[in-house]
């Protein structure tokens, strides 16, 4: 029998909305900032002033949504908490280890995961590390325009330490690279896998719910 | 050059006596008092302590250095900063502009440290080397860093003038082969301002002694122990080109037509939203200009390490390390991109031809 299970909770459904929508506004508007591909015909238009604008106040709202998401870490579901991403059991390791041999063709069935594969807890471990360098390094470079202060140089400001700004900006910069290839990934094999295990994984992050075998 | 006998006068009598007028004297402590970021109300003070004080005592050393900083005070102009700077501190050893030379030079220099050991300032232009024990620069038989330890040991305060002196400059830039460090590392301990630029901004220099005439006290000094006064803000925020950035008009290749009507040079590789400096506001050459005035791009010159840290002088965003000249950033994560989607694109074609787990019959 399939059963309807509530897998994704409000809070994880919301934070992956926003992160989307708030990485794909600071990826355009980052890249523009990077190297301004629009140039202005009238005195009056503020393409770079408006571009800075919404980098800034999507960073801000990205932010909220990671430490809404690393709150939900330890107080979600048993799909959204720490040990589905930081693995303790070998369990985790082992539907790892069958669900890379299932996505190289090497093993008949995807192993039975409710929640997230061992693959997808890791990389999203992995990205959420990202998301946290991404955070400091951005903000570091924001910094950058303020009067030194303690809030700065806890929110990035201790990258100058040990790096250059140059630096920091390349490392901004090929993170944001690498979000990008990540999302190609993320969408296809979310895709492959609603078509194997027909559970409506695509709309789980819409309503939450999945179809699970008993 | 006075001799150290001689010199008892204040530094407004010694200016009066050279014929800088009552008029030209005010202005300058106006102007110092403006740069110093002090309230008018402040100017009375100036005035006063410039007007009791003695002239305090200062040698100028050089090390490894193009002698810059010395031309940026020496062209500087109206109302005769040069005098200005010459005559409130009394100047007894410059080794580009003393008169005399050889031996008679260097007692001039240990006629100061000793007679007025823990009075004087040092003003220091130059990066100081220290491997193979110093011997890349050496005067008079003696290393740069010898030379150092003993007058900069034994002054009142060091002025670092010049980005060498600040941090090493560009002889400590990659791979730095004469272990070139800036007066605060190489002279452990010391009371020091590194006052830094490319050439350092001599109404900076003079406003820094001014302070200390005034109050008796250094400046408040940032994380890079250079004054506020002159590094609190960034470039940017004061840029005569802002509005242009804003907007978005860039310049995008030398001489274009951005280039020919003042827009901004971000795409330039300009530095401004980086570097603390006060250049928009004070300029250079007596308020001229300043390297943005001028067309190009600031490079960071007064930011620790800019030669390393801050990227290449004509780009933005700097390449990713061993990936080669030509190879951008954007090129490496399209590329990956590029592949990550090809690699998705064959695995669906690969699952379509094996067919999926078919899941409908178990139940």
């Amino acid at each position: 029998m399939e059963k309807r299970v509530y897998v994704w909770e409000f809070p994880v459904r919301l934070t992956h909305w926003v992160n989307f929508l708030s990485i794909l506004a600071l990826s355009i508007t980052g890249f523009y900032i990077g190297a301004p591909f629009l140039h202005a015909i009238r005195e009056n238009q503020f393409i770079m002033a408006q571009m800075r604008f919404i980098h800034f106040v999507s960073a801000y709202v990205f932010t909220v949504s990671f430490l809404i998401r690393i709150y939900w870490l330890f107080m979600g579901n048993q799909y959204s908490r720490l040990n589905q991403f930081i693995f303790v059991s070998g369990e985790r390791w082992k539907n790892l280890i069958d669900t890379a041999l299932f996505y190289a063709f090497l093993k008949k069935d995807l192993p039975h995961s409710p929640g997230h594969t061992g693959i997808a807890g890791l990389t999203y471990f992995i990205m959420f590390l990202i998301f946290l360098l991404e955070i400091f390094t951005g903000f570091a470079l924001y910094s950058e325009s303020h009067l030194p202060g303690f809030i700065w140089t806890f929110m990035g400001g201790w990258l100058f330490s040990i790096m250059g700004t140059g630096t920091v900006r390349l490392i901004h910069h090929l993170l944001m690279w690498v979000i990008g290839v990540f999302t190609i990934v993320h969408v296809y094999v979310s895709w492959h896998n609603d078509v194997i295990e027909k559970n409506g994984l695509m709309s789980s992050i819409f309503s939450g719910y999945k179809s699970i075998e008993e | 050059m006075s001799k150290i006998k001689d010199d008892t006068s204040s530094i407004w009598t010694s200016l009066a006596k050279k014929g800088v007028s009552r008029r030209d004297f005010i202005k300058f402590c106006s102007t110092m008092a403006a740069t110093l970021a002090l309230p008018s109300s402040f100017v009375p003070r100036i005035v006063e302590a410039l007007e009791k004080k003695q002239r305090p005592y200062a040698v100028w050393l050089e090390f490894q250095d193009c002698a810059g900083d010395s031309e940026s005070m020496l062209r500087a102009t109206k109302p005769t900063i040069a005098e200005v700077v010459l005559d409130v501190i009394s100047l007894e050893y410059h080794e580009t502009i003393m008169a005399g030379s050889g031996k008679s030079a260097e007692k001039a220099l240990q006629d100061v440290v000793k007679n007025q050991k823990g009075k004087y300032i040092a003003i220091v232009e130059g990066a100081i080397p220290t491997k193979d024990g110093g011997i890349y620069c050496t005067i008079g038989g003696k290393t740069a860093l010898d030379i150092a330890k003993e007058v900069c040991g034994n002054a009142a305060m060091s002025l670092a003038v010049g980005s060498c002196a600040s941090w090493g400059g560009i002889a400590s830039a990659k791979p730095n082969p004469t272990g070139a460090v800036g007066v605060g590392a190489a002279v452990p301990g010391i009371t020091y301002v590194n006052l830094p630029g490319c050439p350092m901004n001599v109404e900076n220099v003079t406003a820094t002694v001014v302070h200390y005439l005034t109050f008796g006290s250094l400046p408040a000094l940032d994380g890079e122990h250079r004054p506020l006064f002159a590094h609190g803000k960034i470039i940017h925020n004061n840029c005569e080109r802002r509005a242009h950035f804003d907007a978005g008009q860039f310049v995008r290749k030398w001489g274009d037509e951005g280039h020919r009507l003042g827009w901004c040079l971000y795409e330039m590789g300009c530095k401004g939203p980086e570097a603390h400096f006060n250049c928009p506001t004070i300029r250079w050459n007596g308020g001229t200009s300043w390297p943005v005035q001028a067309g190009h791009p600031c490079f960071a010159c007064a930011s620790t390490n800019n030669w390393d840290a801050f990227g290449p002088i004509y780009s933005r965003l700097e390449n990713v390390p061993g990936a080669g000249y030509q190879t951008t950033a954007d090129k490496i994560g399209a590329t990956v991109a590029a592949v990550a989607a090809a690699g998705v694109a064959a695995h669906a074609v690969i699952r379509a031809a094996k067919g999926t787990p078919h899941k409908e019959e178990k139940e």
